[in-house]
């Protein structure tokens, strides 16, 4: 489907933030995915129009990242982080669950189109391995169970909060986050134990990084 | 006496409106920009200079340094990149910084930008966070509110424009000129340097770019003074560090302390080992520098120490594994990363990181051979050096390190697969498995 004039006229709202238009390529596709679930040509051609440069060179970007996908979505993104040390710590055997769980493989969606499964890289939550994630949210120290629960509530409709995060909306609201970051959800708990564990440990000693002198 | 903890970045993480600008400015926030802009811009980067701190992202090069490269009166619009696109295996102490503390590096970006001279300054934060994304993006929209952000700051006359900007899911554009490429609206693929962008960078601009960590510094440094850092760290390696310790260790998570503190305070603050496990290998910041074993656990973690033992500080956030751990798969999964990350520009790192991740392949599944593993090391030879920028060199990184150590394994897997030497389920961390 073509992109609607209200995106479009977002697009070059994101565009009038940089000095230079194309610098805006980036979360320009980001909206467009969160509009179509997927980059479709139209998207591409919607964003070439809005930066004047040609339908190629939006895709030789589009194609150069790895979150812009070219099938589409469906309902939720579920990423699991099968880098080394996730990986081994389980991250693999929850990949192995959540694969039986949704039928779904490495970059393609589930049947019911409600959830598209990736393997995906470090997502900077080491201390929190094995990682999962869903529509880019962090769900931190899951487990084979705890991360098929999940997918199981979410197929049910219920509430499920992220782990640091705000709760669950779908791939779409988060691709529109990208586009747009300031919306509204800053105010959702995001600092764990793990976070805070030597500040913990130097309170109990008495260990103080000193204040102004 | 143990090295104590230092928490500065980390010191109010747990006020729960630490997030807020009232928050921030309850434990002291915005003084230090309220006297940055009291003073002249070259007296800053003289402090920053004076203190000795070093880039936070992995290379270590000195900030005050990359700053006063920048041309002044040149002319020309200048600008300030923070390098917010954390995605280092191992490394998870930006995302955390910018989730709990994201003032610290909104107040670090305004102090930076008014003293290399730049009315620009972007945060690009990688696009697989959007909770980081957001509460930076709620913390910058918070401060222009405050007029901290915005024209005649704090009326000194001093304009800024922040701009928080999504990628989208690309560990090269953690290579700075990468980054500045992606940021510039195409696809991120190193630049060739010289020129470098403090002369030549963001739209051929004159350009600082750092990391999270290394701004979120700024504000403490000007605030508390050049001989307040210094008391921490050593000679060389001044201030402390947010260090990230994960793996088999019981308490994974973010421990703020002196550079110099050795691995060993670090893993005793983390609860040590879990039961029954010890440590087989360790890397100190991310698979891109080269792994160390248990009689490494005394050394500082300094930059100087670090580079001595044969590898790097990097990103400071250690990763520990223990005896269940196949160091034939790590390394195989971590070159499936390199491989998959390489962004194709070059050939040795486009071709070779395929070559390399095929032939580990066969380790893995316990059919490598004797001639392989030398022709490993004749591939990451071939790699190293012979790129564009550091990935080639990250990505022939991993396996000389563990053939230098780990020797019988690669020997081993030359008839028997990694899962079968180490049950993978030994490794898992959840409660049914554990060590063995």
């Amino acid at each position: 489907m073509p992109i609607s004039e209200s995106t479009r006229e977002q697009m070059r709202e994101i565009a009038g933030r940089y000095p230079s238009a194309r610098s805006a390529l980036l979360p320009m596709l980001h909206l467009a995915q969160s509009e179509e679930d997927e980059i479709t040509t139209d998207g591409i051609n919607a964003c070439a129009e809005v930066l004047d440069i040609t339908p190629a060179e939006v895709t030789a970007v589009a194609t150069f990242y790895t979150m812009y996908k070219r099938t589409k979505v469906g309902k939720h993104h579920i990423g699991v982080c099968t880098n080394t040390l996730c990986g081994l710590l389980g991250g693999d055997a929850v990949w192995d669950a959540l694969t039986e769980a949704t039928g779904a493989g490495h970059n393609t969606a589930s049947a019911d189109g409600e959830f598209f499964l990736e393997r995906i890289e470090c997502q900077a939550a080491c201390s929190n391995a094995p990682v999962m994630t869903v529509d880019w949210e962090y769900m931190d120290d899951v487990t084979p169970s705890s991360a098929v629960e999940v997918i199981e509530k979410l197929r049910r409709g219920e509430e499920v909060h992220s782990t640091r995060g705000p709760v669950i909306r779908d791939f779409e609201a988060t691709e529109h986050t990208l586009a747009f970051p300031d919306d509204g959800l800053a105010d959702a708990p995001s600092v764990d134990a793990k976070m805070l564990a030597g500040l913990t440990i130097a309170k109990e000693r008495g260990m103080t990084g000193g204040n102004a002198q | 006496m143990s090295t104590p903890l230092t928490p500065v970045i980390t010191e109010f993480w747990d006020r729960q409106d630490l997030y807020t600008l009232d928050g921030y400015r309850a434990v002291g926030g915005y003084t230090a920009l309220d006297k940055a802009l009291k003073t002249d811009p070259d007296s800053i980067i003289g402090q920053v200079k004076d203190s000795g701190l070093r880039g936070r992202g992995g290379a270590g090069f000195p900030t005050g340094m990359k700053w006063s490269f920048v041309p002044q009166g040149d002319g020309k619009p200048h600008y300030l990149v923070v390098n917010a696109d954390e995605s280092e295996p191992g490394a998870c102490k930006d995302i955390p910084i910018m989730m709990a503390n994201p003032h610290a590096l909104v107040e670090g970006v305004i102090i930076a930008s008014y003293a290399i001279r730049a009315n620009h300054a972007f945060i690009y934060i990688r696009g697989e966070v959007p909770n980081a994304i957001r509460k930076v993006a709620f913390a910058v929209r918070q401060a222009k509110d405050a007029g901290l952000i915005g024209k005649n700051i704090l009326g000194s006359g001093f304009d800024l424009d922040v701009v928080v900007h999504s990628g989208a899911g690309a560990y090269i554009c953690g290579e700075e000129t990468a980054l500045l490429d992606s940021l510039e609206g195409y696809r991120g693929q190193p630049r060739l340097k010289p020129p470098f962008p403090a002369v030549a960078g963001l739209y051929a601009s004159p350009t600082v770019i750092n990391n999270v960590e290394t701004i979120a510094n700024i504000p403490y440094i000007v605030d508390r003074g050049v001989d307040w850092f210094r008391q921490f760290g050593t000679e060389k390696s001044p201030g402390f560090k947010v260090f990230a310790v994960s793996g088999h260790v019981k308490s994974p998570g973010i421990y703020e302390a002196p550079l110099g503190i050795t691995m060993r305070e670090l893993l005793d603050y983390a609860g040590g080992m879990r039961d029954g496990s010890e440590v087989k290998f360790w890397i100190p910041g991310g698979s891109s520098v080269p792994m160390l074993t248990p009689e490494h656990l005394d050394l500082p973690l300094t930059y100087e120490a670090m580079a001595e033992a044969g590898t790097m500080l990097g990103t400071g956030t250690p990763m520990v594994f223990d005896q269940t751990t196949s160091v034939v798969k790590a390394v195989t999964r971590w070159l499936e990363f390199y491989k998959h990350e390489s962004c194709g520009k070059c050939t040795p790192c486009r071709e070779g990181t395929y070559w390399i991740t095929g032939v580990l392949e066969k380790f893995e599944h316990g059919h490598g051979t004797e001639g392989e593993m030398e022709t490993l090391v004749n591939l990451c030879g071939q790699i190293a050096g012979r790129s564009f920028c550091a990935l080639g060199d990250a990505a022939a990184t991993p396996y000389p390190a563990a053939l230098k150590y780990f020797r019988d394994e690669f020997e081993a897997a030359t008839h028997t697969s990694a899962d079968e030497q180490f049950d993978p389920v030994a490794s898992y961390v959840f409660a049914a498995a554990g060590a063995r």
